[in-house]
């Protein structure tokens, strides 16, 4: 704790002139710097791992081969998924936890700023490796985002190395900046701010970081046996030398899947934000919320070989992880039912945040339609590794993930920047998006139920209808988000002036500062005993 | 019966398809039995949810003067939508767990056929028949490439199909020679990772003769997308007839190994087994695709001495892409691929290697260890 007294007492002098130049953001501590500069991160990972999804749909537009030969389409649909997991989605939900916890929660910064610093930074040297990769002999890693061994490792391109290292890099990053969530939520709330008074994001946030905790070392752990295995004569995932390559798959779902609710739960917390603000109206079922959050967080340690149902495993964990699988769809549901409770008889208006918390709960919840459906084992050995289950996993990721992420951005804009957004252009980009984003991903389902593989270059005739569909439908998605980019500029360079609480039904103390929120906030933390918990009533209460 | 239509109509039917197919066993019918099921209820919950969501949508809007309601819990409501739920998933979980357990049990099989997974075909060995051999895409590459119009099974169709008796229970024991693939045919409700090291067990029994495809789902490498599986359903005595065929034809290739044979026929026949097993990653024209894939075309394996070749091709590279094509190819193949790449190109040798050649290598490697 002296080193955090230390660190404050030197930005004290320093107080609303943050350094000029490159040093302020090598060298920041500062929470806000640091959330504002993995948002960027984020978002020019978001461009280039789109960029790619770009040449696979074009590559499907049209039965046979036009554009790219099968290698380096491998290695697109490869690349494409680890800089939209690890690269978009992570790191944005990161720089919305720097920016907002601490302004949740009354807290002068994140517990651990220096650390704060290190962890992003991490991030531009692991994927500056991982990009080079795709420029090396033999080209960058092609076996998926999933990398199973033994594709990943004998049959491996030998930029795999590289691959492994900056895997490692990413994981780091992401265990320090769980730590440092987990630190600032339980040791810097306000007083009076007791855990029930917290805002949901800051919720979902704490329970994410304990799964990341949980998690990242399982993920450094398979890829240093990948590792042990290429360079150091070892045999883990190697048949031929006794060890099973079913292993890589226990070993890395027991990762992957506490690491797809990794980068569901915080939008989750967002959009519990988001929804009450334009719903003027409180949040239906908080105390529910949190342990739907909680529960969801405990079954996705106890689920990941329904990723494996074809792999053969034994009836009877088959069977288990079938029910286990099954009961996730309760807390969820209950976490719909609670946002549509809440705008149930409220006073809706439909700002840009709030069209994309609403298409967020629709679309999410088609994506766990589907999610239910393949849970049911027998029916999965049907559904598995076809396009059903891309379009699955999209439904949840672009309207979940992304559309979260959209709605807070737009949510919190006029608080980053002391400026409205232009609402028309927003208006614009959520409706591209969305019609977009379902002619992309929404005839996946009907090509994948009639038995189009995932992760094919070329395919049979009958595919071509739908496949050109969604090949418009990404295209129209993607050059979409360089709107965003355009309404994010446009924003921060003027604007109507923003005032502290731009939305008249938000709640929450980070509308307690002024717009934008200054260099340095709560360094006197505001007094929340009189707050009542579960936040009855709406707006002006949480105010100190 | 769907199929029956279907291959009546198969280009007006194939297109804008948007569900699954019942196919044509008991099992591939319980699975769409249970995917409708499980769809229709979604349907239902959507509509529900979805239709109170658009309710609040249109009615709770600010613009119509709704003053917002103050309420925000009702333990009754929260557990009822929570128990609800788990009474349906309960009410689905049985017929899942019946029809699963169903598909496990793959005794009392009349036929076995194991089948293992290669970068990038499949390999079919009918157990205790004697009969073997490698299934793939014939598909030619002009059409791949654009330069020729794609016909109605493009990707679809292999140089021999899986041949199964109807009405008969077809054990499938499914393994892989390489890395993980993923042998599935829709129609049979088969899909069944296919792992090196390991023995999955699936099965099926069709009783109506037909053809039914499917691909590989796990992916493999470069050619993942070009390994389909072709299944052809005959009825028992056609079967019998083809398996007669079959054994007659292997004990010819036995006789092709004694024959004389020369440079010409050699390299035509090995051009052929070329273009199938070698030239997806050395390419056609021999320059390989290098460091992945080297070229042929004036390699040092390829003009040197004849010894070092043979072994390239029978062990593989161990480490690499390079497959052992020992127990893949026949001693005739082997000797006619390598007697090709030595004369093909600009590697032209003018020696050949024979049938025999392969033997006496295989056989003095068998006598050393």
């Amino acid at each position: 704790m002296s080193a955090v007294i230390d660190d404050h007492g030197h930005v004290e002098h320093a107080h609303h002139y943050p350094p000029k130049g490159i040093s302020r953001w090598l060298l920041t501590t500062n929470h806000k710097d640091i959330g504002s500069m993995y948002l960027w991160f984020s978002f020019t990972a978001f461009l280039l791992g789109g960029s790619m999804a770009m040449v696979i749909r074009a590559e499907l537009f049209q039965p046979g081969l036009q554009i790219v030969q099968p290698e380096f389409f491998n290695q697109m649909t490869t690349m494409h998924g680890l800089i939209m997991v690890f690269g978009a989605v992570m790191p944005a939900f990161v720089g919305l936890a720097n920016w907002m916890i601490p302004l949740m929660i009354g807290a002068p910064d994140m517990a651990l700023p220096r650390m704060n610093n290190f962890s992003f930074w991490l991030l531009p040297a692991a994927f500056t490796l991982l990009v080079s990769t795709l420029f090396m002999d033999g080209g960058g890693p092609n076996f998926g985002w999933t990398f199973y061994a033994p594709l990943s490792t004998t049959y491996a391109p030998e930029s795999v190395t590289f691959f492994i290292f900056a895997i490692h890099l990413m994981g780091i990053s992401s265990i320090m900046g769980a730590i440092n969530v987990i630190a600032t939520i339980l040791n810097l709330r306000a007083p009076g701010m007791t855990l029930m008074k917290m805002p949901l994001f800051v919720w979902t946030w704490l329970i994410t970081a304990f799964l990341l905790i949980a998690v990242m070392p399982v993920l450094a752990g398979v890829v240093t046996m990948m590792l042990m295995d290429i360079h150091f004569g070892t045999s883990f995932f190697s048949a031929a030398g006794g060890g099973d390559p079913v292993l890589f798959q226990h070993v890395f779902w027991f990762f992957g899947h506490p690491e797809v609710y990794i980068m569901i739960l915080p939008a989750f917390g967002a959009v519990s934000s988001i929804i009450p603000a334009f719903a003027r109206k409180p949040l239906f079922g908080y105390t529910s919320m949190v342990y739907a959050t909680a529960a969801i967080a405990f079954l996705s340690f106890i689920v990941w070989s329904h990723h494996m149902f074809t792999v053969g495993i034994p009836l009877v964990g088959e069977l288990f992880f079938m029910y286990a699988t099954m009961l996730i769809a309760v807390p969820t549901g209950v976490k719909v039912f609670n946002w549509v409770s809440t705008m149930w008889r409220g006073s809706l208006t439909f700002e840009a945040p709030m069209l994309f918390a609403v298409a967020f709960v629709i679309l999410f919840t088609i994506g766990g339609f589907s999610g239910l459906m393949l849970a049911i084992a027998p029916a999965d050995f049907q559904y598995h590794d076809t396009y059903f289950v891309v379009a699955h996993f999209h439904y949840v990721l672009v309207p979940g993930a992304i559309f979260g992420i959209f709605a807070s951005a737009y949510y919190w804009l006029p608080k980053w920047t002391g400026h409205m957004y232009d609402e028309t252009l927003a208006r614009l980009h959520f409706w591209m998006s969305f019609i977009g984003m379902n002619l992309a991903f929404f005839p996946m389902h009907f090509v994948g139920l009639a038995g189009m593989p995932r992760r094919i270059p070329d395919y049979n005739l009958q595919f071509a209808d739908f496949n050109m569909v969604s090949s418009i439908g990404a295209f129209m998605f993607g050059t979409t988000q360089l709107l965003f980019l355009f309404i994010v500029i446009k924003c921060i360079r003027g604007g109507e002036p923003a005032p502290a609480k731009p939305w008249d039904g938000a709640e929450g103390l980070e509308w307690t500062v002024p717009s934008p929120a200054p260099y340095h906030t709560f360094q006197t933390p505001p007094d929340m005993s009189d707050v009542h918990e579960h936040r009855k009533g709406t707006g002006g209460e949480l105010t100190p | 019966m769907g199929m029956g239509l279907c291959s009546i109509f198969p280009a007006a039917h194939a297109d804008w398809e948007v569900n699954m197919k019942p196919g044509v066993t008991d099992v591939s019918r319980s699975i769409f039995d249970l995917h409708m099921t499980i769809f229709w209820i979604c349907v239902v919950i959507g509509v529900l949810v979805f239709g109170v969501m658009i309710w609040s949508m249109i009615i709770h809007r600010r613009s119509t003067g709704q003053q917002p309601a103050h309420f925000h819990e009702n333990t009754r409501v929260e557990v009822l939508w929570t128990v609800i739920p788990l009474l349906i998933l309960i009410g689905m979980a049985i017929p899942a767990t019946r029809t699963l357990i169903h598909i496990y049990d793959p005794s009392e099989s009349d036929l076995d056929i194991q089948v293992t997974g290669y970068q990038w075909k499949w390999h079919y060995k009918y157990l205790g028949e004697d009969v073997e051999f490698f299934s793939n895409l014939s598909t030619p590459r002009d059409q791949v490439n654009n330069l020729a119009p794609k016909d109605e099974h493009y990707l679809l169709e292999v140089d021999q199909p899986l041949v199964v008796p109807a009405g008969a229970k077809v054990r499938f024991l499914i393994t892989a020679a390489d890395v993980i693939h993923s042998w599935w045919v829709p129609a049979l409700g088969v899909k069944k990772d296919a792992i090196p090291g390991f023995i999955n067990e699936s099965w099926a029994r069709v009783e109506e003769p037909g053809i039914y495809r499917g691909q590989c789902t796990e992916l493999c490498g470069k050619d993942h997308g070009f390994m389909p599986v072709v299944v052809e359903v005959k009825s028992p005595e056609d079967y019998a007839v083809w398996m007669e065929e079959r054994k007659a034809e292997a004990a010819k290739l036995a006789e092709l190994t004694s024959k004389e044979w020369t440079l010409e026929e050699l390299v035509a026949r090995g051009e052929q087994v070329y273009q199938t097993n070698c030239a997806s990653c050395h390419q056609p024209d021999g320059k390989g695709m290098p460091p992945m894939f080297p070229a042929l075309d004036g390699s040092d394996i390829a003009t040197g001495p004849a010894g070092d070749h043979l072994d390239v091709v029978i062990h593989g590279r161990p480490g690499t892409a390079m497959a052992a094509f020992g127990p893949q190819l026949s001693e005739v193949d082997i000797a006619a691929v390598i007697t090709y790449e030595r004369n093909a190109w600009s590697n032209k040798l003018g020696e050949m290697v024979t049938p025999k050649d392969v033997l006496t290598y295989k056989q003095a490697e068998e006598a050393t260890q």
